[in-house]
């Protein structure tokens, strides 16, 4: 009976999340030039990121021991993972704007999970020009590295992908669920959720170890594409971790989608509205 | 003397309006801190791979990063200063109110943002900048007289990227939505000031470009006043020329753009 109702509900979230998703959708396709010049501006924006590598490297052959085939890997890993779970829950992030103003009280009394409204709300489309971005660093990735590909490392990619785009997922929730309780900290989001994306494009063996070890343990963002990463370019792990940690993402991607979601419990339920 | 209080008064208000926001201003604090820290693990990389590369040794590249983060918000490197505000009064209509004031429209603005800017620098950008030095290996003077060059180098950065920010808000008379031009000022801001990579380790000709351009006055600037690496007055010299420069052509667009604007009655 309750694994019936949570389908049901998750079901209705779907829904709930496509229908308010295609609305943004639609709006912004109405203006079809705007929204042309705004996803070539963050293509511009996004990919810029990748030029200051590329400026690094035209002083270096390598950084931490990592070429530039291998940093465009990393690179193209960490942001693709993140550029789907931008597009999809990205908008989640403006949870604190509509709490101080009052507007989420609207969102409350739909006959849909709040968590779906929040994540569509002002869905953007022009998210999609990261996703582009990195797939492009990716591809150069794949056509300029010399890895031994073996069966168990092809299929290793698209499961670091999808694991890495839930991890993501699962910091946007929780930064919104802890906007709930401090309204005006958006920007603490994004130095987890940016700051965890620009982190990743660099490989490990630049950072210090308590921080490696604080993006491991605490923060596991080095399940993204660190520690399966390692093992697809043939590099020693991290933190000198055992060989299955590589395929340990499937896993902590869970455990962070289950921490998450008892966040956004946790802090839905502790939701006063200003009343007005 | 009328007109200074004026103006002393509005950069008053618009400090204490950015001062009400603590949590705010405490994250702001915790991201750019995290931000520095990955940076500076990034360029100790750099600078271990290429020892002096841009004639910088490890401790100034290190300083670098730390006044990038503590600058960033103050010298609204990527935006995020009082040009969407103004933007939006343009796109409402609002910015008609502004021209009946009794008061120059670019000098008002300025005074905000010089109030927002001082805020900014004493309450987002002094921790992450001491929490850097206490914890990486930086290369600071002692001697007070850089110190007092630096933040005469960091005032004219903030009025040349007032300069800047004002002529990107003032576009708003023309294109009316101010994305793509906000976007565009994100972009140059990031690259050409050299919040990526400082510019000095730009590769040639790229690097002599970007040293001659408005942006370079921002955090090159008083980076390198502060480290002695460049002499002050020659860098007071660059940041004034264009200080004065942005600001002139600040004045031509918007006589042009005040006549456009045309207030509906009702």
């Amino acid at each position: 009976m309750a694994e019936g109702g949570r389908a049901a509900g998750l079901a209705q979230g779907l829904r709930a999340y496509r229908l308010v998703a295609g609305m943004w959708i639609r709006s912004t396709l109405a203006y079809r030039v705007s929204f042309l010049m705004t996803a070539l501006g963050s293509l511009l924006v996004t990919g810029l990121d990748f030029v200051a590598i590329l400026l690094m490297y035209s002083q270096v052959d390598a950084l931490g021991g990592y070429s530039l085939p291998e940093i465009a890997f990393l690179y193209g890993l960490s942001a693709m993972s993140f550029g789907f779970a931008d597009l999809a829950i990205g908008s989640a992030g403006r949870l604190g704007t509509r709490v101080r103003d009052g507007t989420l009280d609207t969102l409350l009394v739909r006959p849909a999970p709040v968590l779906a409204q929040v994540a569509a709300d002002r869905f953007a489309l022009r998210r999609v020009s990261r996703i582009v971005q990195a797939t492009v660093v990716f591809g150069y990735a794949l056509a300029a590295t010399d890895v031994v590909w073996s069966p168990q490392k092809v299929l290793l990619v698209p499961v670091m992908l999808v694991s890495g785009a839930v991890i993501f997922a699962s910091l946007f929730v929780a930064g919104a669920a802890f906007q709930f309780v401090a309204q005006d900290a958006a920007e603490v989001q994004s130095a987890f959720t940016y700051g965890g994306q620009t982190l990743l494009q660099y490989p490990p063996t630049v950072f210090g170890t308590e921080l490696v070890r604080g993006v491991t343990f605490v923060f596991p963002l080095a399940f993204v594409n660190w520690v399966p990463a390692s093992y697809v370019l043939g590099r020693p792990y991290p933190l000198g971790l055992p060989q299955w940690a590589a395929f340990a993402p499937p896993l902590v991607a869970s455990v962070c989608c289950a921490a998450a979601g008892l966040a956004w419990r946790v802090g839905l339920r502790s939701y006063r509205s200003t009343g007005s | 003397m009328g007109s200074a209080r004026l103006y002393a008064a509005v950069a008053v208000g618009s400090f204490r309006r950015y001062a009400t926001y603590r949590v705010a201003t405490a994250a702001g604090v915790f991201t750019n801190t995290v931000f520095g820290l990955i940076l500076v693990y990034t360029y100790l990389a750099l600078w271990d791979e290429r020892p002096h590369l841009g004639g910088y040794d490890q401790s100034q590249a290190v300083t670098y990063v730390w006044l990038g983060q503590a600058l960033f918000a103050t010298l609204a490197i990527q935006g995020g200063g009082f040009e969407t505000d103004l933007i939006e009064r343009v796109r409402t209509g609002d910015v008609a109110v502004d021209l009946y004031r009794p008061a120059d429209l670019q000098a008002w603005w300025l005074a905000v943002d010089v109030g927002r800017a001082v805020f900014q620098l004493a309450g987002r950008g002094v921790i992450p900048f001491v929490f850097g030095a206490l914890f990486f290996p930086t290369a600071l003077p002692r001697d007070p007289a850089l110190w007092s060059a630096f933040l005469v180098a960091v005032a004219l950065a903030m009025v040349v990227s007032y300069g800047i920010r004002f002529l990107v808000a003032l576009s708003g008379f023309w294109l009316l939505d101010g994305t793509g031009a906000l976007q565009a000022l994100m972009v140059t801001g990031m690259f050409c000031s050299g919040m990526a990579l400082p510019l000095n380790a730009f590769p040639q000709p790229l690097g002599d470009i970007v040293a001659a351009l408005p942006w370079a006055a921002l955090l090159q600037m008083p980076a390198d006043v502060l480290m002695g690496v460049v002499d002050p007055w020659s860098a007071f010299a660059f940041q004034a020329a264009w200080a004065v420069v942005l600001l002139a052509v600040g004045r031509l667009v918007q006589r042009a753009a005040t006549r456009r604007v045309v207030v509906q009655g009702g």
